[in-house]
């Protein structure tokens, strides 16, 4: 299998509060790939261990065991040199546009950050902010003169920067207004298309991760329990759960999920 | 102020540089001739009690009082500084030394360390102020690691670390910026402390007694006060007008390097990210005629500084109903949300309309008045549960205190009724929610306790500002089902604010749309989702990402 990126069994914990505590189990073995092009989904409640491992792929947090290999090569400990230099292959967009931008740097300075020292930055931040529809002019301005969907749209652009294989998107879209949730998705899809780039795409929503996802993983309590096609049937209990937890846009269809809901009987 | 106090840090900090040249005299040459002797051609303030020139003495001796205060600060800076960047930045090991290290060195007594060092490494000034260094950066260390540790965690930097800068480059581009300002209002402070802490050793005659310092002076005169009282005061000045231009410098610096507000804010939005439809002339969204008993707002206009951001808004809720107020965020639903519950920030005001909740007229109402409404008729349920709760406090004293107030409880009455109502909303082991901090507890938890909390007063409107959008899908889903049920039985009118047009299918029996501070469109839930009438709503509708039950 030609996998982008694979992680198999995937530990990672926490020291636990205080002397000698026991450490907190966040993912207890998580096995998944994302091919070229592809987008994988992962989908979980709050404390599920979903962003943990999108920061585990990137380096951000220390891997207890299981192994991440991406294009190839063994990176679950790669040192910091090595990691700096896959941050070319290797990036994030984070979920919160507020504080992911450095509130006292223009935007054209965020963006030229990652292309620090090589030739032609200023033009390729033009090319940038040209890719994700801001005006040029965006570059002399400050994160806060932006709403929320501009913010993302940089934060995407930054990624973007240096044309890595692999972005992982943390919960993206989750601060943003709906009608720019839809739009900051569409610009995510129509980038994929243009570069083929692969996204890890981290979200609680599973409506947006449907939007989004070839493939989708379900988690729970730093497990999968399940993994699924974008559009395929779930089969356990718990993504079935989730799936109609979410409220529809519809008072007859919401009736029925909601007492579809209630029937399932789970804790 | 932090100008004149500039200034004249700048004139003292001159002239005592020039002090050659302003004043001719030599600050040891003495001549007990002119002992205790008043101003004189070319000794404008006079003589000492050794006929020395006062002039002279004040401008030397500032000289190595300054400079004294200055290589304190820059041993305490250089320790201090980069010590604490260290720490903050990577933590771990040399954080939990320099931790202890800091801890110790501020709790020994400065002016005992000081005595001491004297007796060792003798009485130089300049040595005393190397020590006097060492133990003011911890100061520094706290400051900068504190601040750092803080912007370790924010998100752009953990951006800039996946962008593959270097740890060096980090801390250089997003670090040092952040802590700059705080820096340079503590060297302001620190440098008065310094001055000060010199000036009380040299005045008890601890300092190096053969160099003019300002705090000789200070003893030398204290010991002639009898004879010539005005020697105190040239020292005394020089001391206290540094040390107040310092502190009066700092203070300036805080207002200006720490407060964003105070800097010109350019909004200017580049593109508007959302297509704008043709505006359609507000609709009247409730006749001016029949007003609903509970909650009825007609032509309500909220104004800022800056301008109004809700305009002719009216509503009515019955009782009995679920009113969903939907809108994106700057639609103006909150703020109309918390006129109603008359808690709109300071700045804001209701300008216009009419608001009644129960048939009182609620603009203008007196604060105390409204207080009293609010405990009673109407309730509120926050977005974010866990900021609601005071961590300090159990879960079970912040339901019970404002009963025994509220309702005039006893103690005991209370707390059975805050059981119940822990009960009521659907918690299994009400007890050990009713004793646990609110650390211990979930987010659905908590957002059950305010819920339990607001039904605490009985009250007959119930005003939630998207009370799940903080919540998981499955915690939201029960929550929304809590809340339909607590409205049926107690036949209570809600207010729901909310941007989730399927919490509004699954709960409101109307909906009300707002855009831009207006109400663009209401009806009931199902013609409203489903034959939207406004463009916007029609958008909004369109905007929502497809979930097909299977």
């Amino acid at each position: 299998m030609n996998a982008l990126l694979t992680v198999e069994d995937l530990r990672v914990s926490y020291p636990g509060r205080g002397w000698r505590a026991p450490r907190t189990q966040v993912l207890r073995g998580i096995d998944l790939s994302v091919a070229p092009g592809e987008t994988l989904g992962l989908v979980g409640e709050s404390g599920s261990g979903k962003t943990t491992v999108g920061r585990a792929v990137l380096g951000l947090v220390p891997v207890e065991s299981g192994t991440i290999t991406f294009g190839g090569e063994r990176i679950e400990h790669a040192p910091r040199r090595r990691r700096r230099e896959l941050a070319r292959d290797l990036q994030v967009i984070f979920q919160d546009p507020y504080t992911s931008l450095n509130p006292s740097r223009t935007v054209g300075d965020t963006l030229a950050e990652p292309l620090l020292g090589m030739p032609g930055a200023r033009a390729r931040v033009a090319t940038l902010l040209e890719r994700v529809h801001l005006p040029a002019d965006a570059a002399s301005r400050l994160p806060r003169e932006f709403s929320g969907g501009q913010r993302q749209r940089v934060a995407i652009a930054r990624a973007l920067a240096i044309g890595p294989r692999l972005i992982v998107c943390d919960e993206p879209v989750s601060a943003l207004d709906l009608t720019t949730q839809k739009t900051v998705l569409d610009l995510l899809r129509e980038i994929q298309e243009q570069t083929g780039v692969s996204y890890l795409f981290v979200s609680h929503d599973l409506a947006v991760v449907r939007f989004v996802s070839d493939r989708i993983a379900v988690l729970r309590d730093g497990r999968i329990v399940e993994e699924l096609g974008a559009r395929g049937e779930p089969a356990h209990p718990y993504t079935r759960s989730l799936l109609l937890a979410a409220p529809v846009a519809d008072v007859a269809e919401q009736r029925a999920r909601r007492q579809a809901f209630m029937s399932l009987d789970l804790k | 102020m932090k100008w004149i106090s500039g200034l004249v840090l700048g004139l003292i900090v001159l002239a005592v540089l020039l002090a050659p040249v302003i004043s001719p005299a030599g600050p040891d040459v003495s001549s007990l001739r002119h002992a205790f002797e008043g101003p004189a051609p070319g000794h404008p303030l006079g003589f000492d009690s050794a006929g020395r020139d006062i002039l002279a003495r004040l401008l030397y001796g500032g000289q190595n009082t300054l400079g004294g205060a200055l290589i304190a600060l820059l041993v305490a800076l250089a320790l201090g500084i980069p010590s604490g960047l260290l720490a903050g930045y990577y933590g771990g090991w040399f954080d939990a030394a320099a931790g202890w290290l800091v801890n110790l060195v501020m709790a020994l007594p400065a002016m005992v360390v000081l005595l001491a060092s004297r007796a060792i490494l003798g009485s130089t000034v300049w040595v005393l102020m190397v020590v006097l260094g060492f133990l003011i950066a911890p100061s520094f260390h706290r400051l900068v690691r504190g601040i750092v540790a803080g912007v370790r965690g924010e998100l752009y930097v953990d951006a800039a670390r996946v962008s593959g800068l270097s740890d060096a480059r980090i801390i250089w581009r997003h670090v040092l910026i952040v802590v700059r300002a705080p820096i340079i209002i503590q060297i302001a402070l620190v440098a008065g402390i310094a001055i000060g802490l010199q000036a009380g050793l040299e005045f008890l005659g601890i300092g190096s007694g053969d160099t003019p310092t300002w705090g000789a002076m200070l003893n030398e005169a204290f010991k002639n006060m009898q004879r010539d009282p005005v020697l105190m005061l040239w020292p005394g000045l020089a001391l206290g007008l540094t040390s107040g231009a310092l502190v009066l410098l700092a203070a300036g610096l805080r207002d200006t390097l720490e407060d964003p507000g105070s800097r010109p804010r350019t909004v200017t939005p580049a593109v508007p990210t959302a297509v704008t439809p043709a505006v359609t002339p507000a609709a009247p969204t409730a006749g001016p005629g029949e007003r609903a008993a509970l909650l009825s707002v007609r032509d309500l206009a909220v104004a800022y500084p800056s301008g109004e951001v809700v305009h002719n808004v009216g509503l009515d809720v019955h009782a009995g109903e679920i009113l969903g107020l939907v809108g994106e965020s700057g639609s103006g639903k909150t703020q109309t949300a918390f006129s109603i519950l008359g808690i709109l920030p300071e700045t804001g005001r209701v300008s216009r309309g009419s608001i009644t909740v129960d048939g009182t007229e609620i603009v203008g109402l007196p604060e105390k008045r409204h207080r009293e409404l609010r405990g009673t008729v109407v309730a509120y349920i926050p977005q974010e549960p866990m900021s609601n709760l005071d961590p300090a406090f159990t879960v079970g004293s912040q339901l019970v205190e404002p009963m025994r107030v509220k309702l005039r409880l006893g103690r005991a009455q209370a707390v059975r009724k805050a059981l119940d109502l822990l009960s009521l909303v659907e918690i299994r082991d009400p007890r050990r929610v009713f004793d646990s901090y609110p650390h211990e507890i979930s987010g659905g938890m908590a957002q059950r306790v305010l819920i339990a909390g607001a039904m605490s007063c009985e009250p007959k409107l119930l005003i939630a500002d998207e009370p799940t959008t903080a919540l998981d899908v499955r915690v939201q889903a029960e929550v929304l089902g809590l809340l339909r049920r607590l409205q049926r039985d107690n036949g209570l009118g809600v207010l729901l604010v909310t941007h989730n047009l399927g919490v509004v299918a699954d709960l409101c029996d109307r909906v009300a749309v707002m855009r831009e501070g207006r109400i663009v469109e209401t009806g009931t839930a199902r013609q409203v989702l489903h034959t939207p009438r406004d463009p916007y709503t029609r958008m909004l509708l369109d905007a929502v990402l497809p979930l097909e039950v299977t």
